[in-house]
């Protein structure tokens, strides 16, 4: 039995998460939110094999603690990075997601879990984009689609791309991704 | 050349701000995009992977990830050295009241008076059998460890026997100081100022009572990056080399706080930035002032990585156990904190002023290679 521990600020995800991994009947899922510091506490309860963390969880750093000082706990606590090739890792960062095993595991049945803990992330960032979409109006739709070409054009970035970076600076501006759209079909017209 | 650099929102981030804020980076061609992490194992792990290209990032933690001693070994270069100093030592009220009486009526700003008392303070802890003292710091390879570990070292206190150092994200520290999970901890601006803003506790030591010039951040790239672009890391380079003289320059302060105060940027009152670059901090509930010019060392005499520096933090690591002493060790540290990048950026620059390491008030500039024509422009 491999115990999973699922540590996401965001309750629905790791739930999404944890119902996948409820399939293996090998292993042993449990999920948690943590806050401000109670992380040590719950690692030395639940005494997990795997750790699945949110990366946006500023709490990550006190699980270094673990793979430096073995005081806290019981064994020590690794990184998890297939050695053969990284791209496992690299994929799970970019799904917002990183993994911890205790020493001594066998890589690849940590690497189905996690296979499959980053395979939920995606999905659900995908269906959180989807519901964005649907909420916003045609007209919005279409002033998206005409920044997104700008973009597209003028960086040489991918569709993904384009729409991430009106997203991300809406969310930093705290604007509508339609109004940012608006301001980058201005702007081009401006400098035309 | 677009680069995306991860940054924690600190005040010791301010050079690499305002290399894309004030438009340094732009103006070498360089389309900088900075991305605000909550993690260092997040920034660690977006740099090595390559999800990054740079990073503001701990000094010894760039060294310990050259080294291998994380869980992979990926050579990085040093481009800048963006700060020296800038964290402090807090106690929670009751654990400062209890060092000083311990103290004695000495002096307890004193690194050795305090250091004392703490050893007398952690022996009658343990007589009395009370708990260990906790201090909270903020990643295993990092300057605020090695601080509290020199300081507590040099007073023959055991740092992994006699009390409990944990690692705590800093903006955390604060609320396990009220909930009395830690009893003082080591961290860089503004944290410190917040507790003892909120009444909860007192600085009890600047980082430089410590160490007079400690490294804390740096900016640094995969090596590979700059084996493979290696004119986009020169323009990097020289962005950051122009944004340090400008955060440097005591004029720009104001804006430089503003610039680390955006929402997207630290998201915290200017004010309490400003105090933090002008090194006038308040130390307790009463308001007491302490003014140090180098509490925070922002300036283009530092922005030179310095391999003494680096090397001082590799003995330190060996000094506690997380790395071995060794030739091949002793290389790739020096790899990292070479200043081959910093120096040719800075010979193919124009119009910099450079310094020339001794700052006299009036000109003109010593030049250590050309000793007749200086003397022949300082007309003697």
């Amino acid at each position: 039995m491999l115990r999973v521990l699922v540590i996401d600020q965001n309750r629905k995800r790791a739930e999404i998460v944890e119902a996948a991994l409820r399939a293996d009947p090998d292993v042993d899922v449990q999920i948690a939110a943590v806050s401000s510091g109670q992380l040590l506490p719950l690692l030395r309860q639940a005494a997990p094999d795997v750790l699945i963390v949110d990366l946006d969880l500023p709490d990550r750093d006190t699980i270094e603690q673990l793979r430096i000082a073995n005081r806290e706990f019981a064994r020590p606590v690794v990184l998890f990075v297939d050695e053969s090739d990284t791209e496992a890792m690299r994929t799970a960062v970019s799904a917002g997601v990183s993994a911890y095993v205790v020493d001594g595991l066998q890589p690849r049945r940590v690497k189905a879990v996690l296979e499959v803990a980053v395979a939920r992330f995606q999905e659900f960032e995908r269906l959180r984009r989807e519901l964005d979409l649907a909420r916003t109006s045609l007209a919005e739709r279409k002033l998206i689609d005409r920044a997104k070409g700008i973009l597209m054009r003028a960086r040489g970035m991918n569709e993904e791309d384009a729409y991430n970076l009106l997203r991300s600076k809406a969310m930093k501006d705290q604007k509508k991704v339609a109004e940012i759209a608006q301001s980058v079909i201005t702007a081009s017209e401006l400098l035309k | 050349m677009r680069i995306r650099a991860g940054f924690i929102p600190l005040v010791d981030a301010a050079v690499l701000v305002a290399a894309a804020d004030q438009g340094f980076a732009a103006a070498e061609g360089i389309e900088l995009e900075l991305v605000r992490e909550v993690s260092w194992s997040n920034v660690r792990d977006k740099l090595t992977l390559g999800h990054f290209e740079a990073a503001h990032i701990l000094a010894p933690l760039a060294i310990a990830i050259s080294l291998g001693l994380d869980y992979a070994r990926v050579p990085l270069s040093t481009l800048v050295s963006l700060n020296q100093n800038g964290s402090s030592f807090l106690l929670g009220n009751e654990t400062f009241r209890a060092l000083e009486e311990e103290a004695r009526g000495e002096p307890i700003g004193d690194p050795h008076v305090s250091g004392a008392a703490l050893k007398r303070l952690v022996a009658a802890r343990a007589a009395r059998g009370e708990g260990q003292l906790v201090f909270a710091m903020t990643f295993p390879f990092s300057p605020h460890n090695y601080l509290l570990r020199y300081w507590m070292g040099a007073a023959g206190i055991d740092p992994d026997r006699d009390v409990r150092l944990i690692v705590m994200p800093p903006p955390y520290m604060v609320d396990a100081l009220l909930s009395g999970h830690v009893h003082g901890f080591c961290v860089g601006a503004p944290w410190p100022s917040v507790a003892v803003e909120v009444g909860m506790g007192r600085i009890l030591h600047f980082g430089s009572d410590i160490v007079a010039n400690s490294p804390e951040k740096v900016l640094a790239t995969r090596a590979s990056f700059v084996a493979e672009h290696r004119e986009a890391a020169l323009a990097l380079t020289r962005a950051l080399i122009r944004a340090t003289a400008w955060c440097g320059a005591p004029e720009n302060r104001l804006a430089l706080a503003h610039l680390l105060a955006a929402p997207e940027r630290l998201n915290v009152g200017a004010d309490l930035v400003l105090r933090s670059l002008e090194g006038r901090l308040r130390i307790d509930l009463q308001g007491t002032v302490r003014e140090y010019s180098r509490y925070m060392v922002l300036e283009s005499a530092a922005a030179r990585p310095d391999v003494r520096q680096a090397l001082w933090l590799y003995a330190q690591m060996v000094r506690w156990g997380q790395a071995k002493l060794d030739e091949a060790g002793r290389i790739a540290v020096e790899r990292c904190y070479s200043p081959e990048i910093h120096d040719l950026a800075l010979e193919s620059m124009s119009g910099v002023d450079r310094g020339d390491g001794i700052g006299a008030f009036a000109g003109p500039v010593f030049d250590p290679h050309d000793l007749s024509t200086y003397l022949a422009e300082i007309g003697s």
